[in-house]
């Protein structure tokens, strides 16, 4: 593996503890600022085509006990980040969380706690959580497609894996880092990249062969999609140039799953341009899909009908395909499922739906 | 018909004995029922057995014992280690219905018009026929005698069945075996609880509560102190029937109403005595004997008209704040409660009677939350089991809105609800119950309002309480910051650059701003205290073993100006100060007051003193207050209001 230049890193990391330092040696009680990290403070940026954080700051000061141990955990964390350079190891969010359990004072009590502040880091250092040899518990989800990937072994060697000759019918799948460094696309013949939410839709169109019938390269994302699967569709983006549709179910938390694919994750919106793709495009399940293809139905909860209206006043949801479609479904109360469309048939989803949805956005001739 | 003359009705007019009346009447001495019967003679023997004790300064051992017959007959025996009663006197005592030492004199004491034993004597000997044994005991080395009697209920005399000694291995006291009729299934709970309840308000009375299995209760004695012993006192002209005033000045030894007046009530200057004589019209050397009625009467309408002082109140015993509190304590151990607070009012009178309310309330542990709260009646160390609602104490409580103070009350009015007990102990020399079974106060304004202020102020220490609990409990917070985060932020932060430890201090009073009090209380028991000599090298003072209470104040100055001002410690009036350090400026027996040096920033100063005198636990939270200071830069001390 080539090994990467951590200087930066932890010229990076210890600018926060110098920060901090200072602070004492200035007698001013010390602080640390980071872009607020909600909704209302995302911005779109023109000149990256991604969603990023605003102006917000949000500042975290040891006046209150709350902040003080916000600002202890994040010197513990740099710390130990400092020291996994330094020794050439890695870790999982997970193992981090294992490891504070000795941090006395400045361990966390749930992993959400660390993992919400492996983000910070992130954030007031502009580093990545990989710079921070920090990785996920889960890796990401699976490829089929006329795609070579040539891969960057545990043994330092490459492999080239062709996604449908040299993998079995659950696809190849997507390791945590997929940087240069680790993988490189060889060849891409494919008309179009479809991201698909449920794993069993991924299954249905893997043996009805869509990925040969209709030059496709099909993603699973496993639900929402994990960075590296991200970043995975990105990277094919940026090389191929084909387009990258989304296939999800039809309800609130699905349009999310979309909206982190194509704009950028409120949660990692300091990094939307590694890993968002504007090029994305929603094909479907939409509301008028419902009415259109007459499909089986739940009703809304009060959740999804929260969600909703959440979605109404999220600045990633703003252009008109999607205020009218999110207007449609809380006009309808209804919400339904891609395996939904089995009701006509298994093929009916390859046969019939997806042509004619391809073909409403121009994608391939009917 | 026969015309039925005067003479021979007078033929069926013959006197009622005493005893005969309340063989009819035994609901009004509280014989109503079964289970009635049974507390009442618990209650009357107990109560005997703790005067007698302490009026001969004894502090008192009681053994109650039942024993259960299938048949519904109960044997009561109570035993205390009383003086005994001598040969002569057994049969009156017991035998007599109305006869006693206390009822004519004017100060506090549990019985007072004599029937209480006698009528459970009487009680007994109606149901089961049966009579009553008594072992009477006067001095060491004597046989302790043993009577049997029963009562003639004709002539209100006791009939002596037979006499005869023993021997007793106690030096003195009294025994009491009485059959009576009684409902023990019911009646089992409340004796247990009127136990209970007396052991709370006679901390220096142990009782021992043998049940018919054979289990023993042991409600031990929290105080070593008998209680102030009351003084009689001559009663107040306001208090005083007519009838009383019209007897008392026949049976006078004056032979001037002035002097009358003067020697024969409490309360009576040469002013009062001569303005009230003035008012009625009367002249300062009629012989009181030769007075009539018309004169007694605008004489006793003047005693209204004057301003009197209130009658001494040597003649009450309260139990006092901490002794009530310890009991308490002691009593709600397994409750594990958040708080006992207890409060003292000053004597007070009603209708020439002098008066003393005391309150406590024990609150949270265990307690029910949502079970309306348990009222604790008490009347001159008696508790009060039945008729609570028809009670003065019931009134007050009820009328005062709790929500206030964190209980359930609907519309602020009745009992209220929520995880508290309330103790109410009225002190009188005459407690003015609604009947004869003494089992409810009478509603008396003067009582009521008393009650009233004494929860008010107990109320009030509850929410101080709640109240500093809670800031303590946020300001600790921020201790914790700068005591434990702040210096570990610094030290991994100077590690992470490899540089020295900044220094903290400038920070931490920034960010605390505030002078902080924070105060411990720690027991130490002394099994026999250092041996002090005095300076002149004379007798070294003799000390008992016990507890000594020590409390550690540390005043740190977290402000970023020096800071300078004086320090109040409340301490219990029944302590006694050891040790004080620094040295303080003024003792009283309510405060110890210490004018500080000058703090500076980040610098502290630890002030202790050492309270003697109290139990384990009597003294557990300091009460500190501040003076010449913003009270408002200080955390864990309030204002100092003056003396």
């Amino acid at each position: 593996m080539v090994n990467k230049d951590y200087s930066n890193v932890i010229y990076r990391i210890d600018a926060v503890a110098a920060k901090i330092y200072e602070d004492f040696q200035k007698t001013e009680i010390p602080f640390l600022n980071l872009p607020t990290r909600t909704k209302s403070n995302i911005k779109f940026d023109d000149k990256l085509n991604v969603w990023k954080y605003g102006k917000s700051i949000t500042e975290r000061t040891a006046k209150s006990l709350d902040g003080a141990y916000m600002l202890l955990r994040t010197m513990y964390m740099a710390d130990f980040i400092k020291e996994m350079i330094k020794i050439n190891k890695s870790s999982t969010l997970r193992e981090m969380y294992y490891i504070s359990e000795g941090w006395d004072l400045a361990k966390f009590h749930s992993q959400q706690e660390s993992n919400l502040l492996a983000e910070d880091l992130e954030v007031i250092t502009s580093c990545m959580r990989e710079d921070f040899k920090l990785r996920p518990e889960e890796d990401g989800a699976r490829v089929i497609g006329n795609l070579t990937i040539e891969e960057m072994t545990r043994n330092n060697t490459k492999k080239k894996i062709h996604c449908q000759d040299d993998v079995g019918d659950a696809g190849y799948s997507i390791p945590y880092n997929v940087e240069p460094e680790k993988i490189t696309f060889k060849g891409i013949d494919a008309d179009f990249v479809i991201a698909i939410e449920t794993g069993g839709m991924f299954d249905r169109l893997v043996e009805n062969g869509f990925d040969t019938t209709h030059r496709a390269i099909l993603v699973h994302l496993k639900g929402q999609p994990a960075r590296s699967t991200r970043r995975f569709i990105k990277r094919l983006n940026e090389r191929s140039n084909i387009p990258i549709l989304v296939f999800t179910d039809c309800d609130p938390w699905s349009y999310r799953i979309f909206a982190s694919v194509a704009y950028g994750a409120i949660k990692t919106a300091h990094i939307s341009e590694y890993l968002a793709t504007p090029a994305s495009h929603y094909l479907g399940v939409t509301p008028s899909d419902i009415e259109n293809y007459d499909l089986p139905t739940d009703n809304l909860t009060k959740e999804d009908v929260s969600a909703l209206k959440s979605e109404l006043t999220d600045p990633r949801f703003q252009d008109s395909f999607w205020k009218g479609e999110i207007k449609l479904q809380l006009k309808l109360g209804k919400k339904s499922e891609q395996q939904a469309l089995a009701k006509y048939g298994l093929d009916y989803v390859t046969d019939t739906y997806l042509p004619e949805k391809l073909a409403e956005i121009g994608i391939t001739r009917k | 018909m026969t015309k039925i003359t005067a003479h021979d009705l007078a033929k069926k007019q013959k006197e009622i004995s005493v005893a005969e009346f309340f063989e009819r009447n035994k609901h009004i001495l509280g014989f109503g029922n079964q289970t009635r019967a049974l507390i009442t003679s618990v209650k009357e023997g107990v109560d005997n057995s703790l005067d007698a004790c302490e009026e001969a300064n004894i502090l008192p051992d009681v053994y109650v014992e039942i024993k259960n017959h299938e048949d519904g007959e109960c044997k009561v025996i109570v035993e205390d280690n009383g003086p005994g009663v001598v040969k002569k006197q057994i049969p009156h005592i017991f035998g007599r219905l109305l006869y006693g030492s206390r009822f004519h004199a004017i100060r506090q004491s549990r019985g007072q018009q004599g029937i209480g034993i006698s009528a459970v004597v009487l009680y007994g000997q109606l149901t089961t026929g049966k009579h009553t044994k008594i072992t009477s005991k006067i001095e060491e080395n004597t046989p302790a005698v043993v009577t049997e009697l029963a009562i003639d209920t004709n002539k209100n005399r006791a009939e002596v069945i037979g006499t005869g000694t023993a021997h007793w291995d106690k030096t003195c006291g009294t025994r009491v075996e009485i059959s009576i009729m009684a409902d023990y299934k019911r009646g089992k709970r409340f004796v247990y609880d009127y136990l209970q309840s007396t052991s709370i308000v006679n901390p220096h009375a142990q009782i021992i509560y043998k049940e018919p299995d054979g289990i023993e209760h042991f409600f031990e004695r929290t105080s070593e102190v008998l209680p102030k012993k009351s003084v009689e006192i001559k009663p107040h002209p306001y208090g005083v029937e007519l009838g009383t005033l019209i007897k008392m000045a026949k049976h006078t030894k004056a032979r001037q109403l002035n002097s009358f007046l003067k020697t024969e009530f409490s309360s009576m200057g040469d002013r009062t005595t001569n303005s009230a004589i003035e008012k009625a019209g009367l002249e300062k050397t009629t012989n009181p004997k030769s007075m009539i009625r018309e004169e007694f009467l605008s004489l006793h309408k003047a005693f209204k008209k004057v301003k009197i002082m209130a009658p001494s109140t040597d003649c009450l015993s309260p139990i006092g704040e901490t002794l009530i509190k310890r009991s308490l304590k002691h009593e709600t151990k397994e409750i594990s409660p958040e708080f006992i607070i207890t409060t003292s009012r000053p004597p007070s009178v009603f209708s020439g009677q002098p008066f003393q309310i005391e309150v406590g309330l024990v609150y949270g542990g265990n307690l029910p939350k949502e079970e309306t709260v348990k009222i604790l009646r008490f009347a001159n160390r008696v508790p009060l089991l039945y008729q609570q609602g028809g009670c003065v104490t019931t009134q007050a409580i009820s009328s005062i809105d709790w929500r206030r103070y964190g209980l359930n009350q609907p519309s602020g009015k009745g009992i209220p609800s929520g995880p508290a007990i309330l103790l109410v102990h009225v002190s009188s020399t005459l407690i003015p119950f609604t009947s004869e079974s003494k089992e409810a106060i009478a509603d008396v304004p003067e009582i009521e309002n008393e009650i009233k202020l004494a929860f008010r102020g107990c109320a009030r220490k509850v929410q101080h309480h709640i109240h500093k609990e809670v800031k303590r409990a946020k300001t600790r917070e921020k201790f914790d910051l700068i005591t434990k985060i702040l210096p570990e932020i610094a030290k991994k932060s100077a590690h992470m650059l490899d540089k020295p430890v900044p220094v903290l201090d400038p920070i931490i009073t920034k960010i605390m701003d505030v002078v902080w009090i924070e105060d411990i209380v720690e027991y130490v028991k002394v099994d026999r205290e250092p041996i002090q000599t005095t300076l002149t090298g004379g007798t070294p003072e003799e000390q008992r073993e016990g507890t000594i209470t020590k409390s550690r104040i540390m005043v740190v100055n977290y402000k970023r100006n020096p800071q300078k001002f004086n320090l109040y410690a409340i301490i219990p009036e029944e302590a006694v100060v050891g040790e004080v350090s620094p040295n303080p400026s003024k003792i009283t027996s309510n405060y110890i007051k210490w004018n500080l040096d000058t703090i500076h920033p980040a610098n502290k100063i630890d002030v202790n003193f050492e309270l003697a005198g109290l139990e384990k636990g009597d003294f557990d939270e300091n009460d500190l207050y501040i003076e010449n200071i913003n009270p408002a830069y200080v955390i864990g001390a309030d204002k100092w209001e003056g003396d």
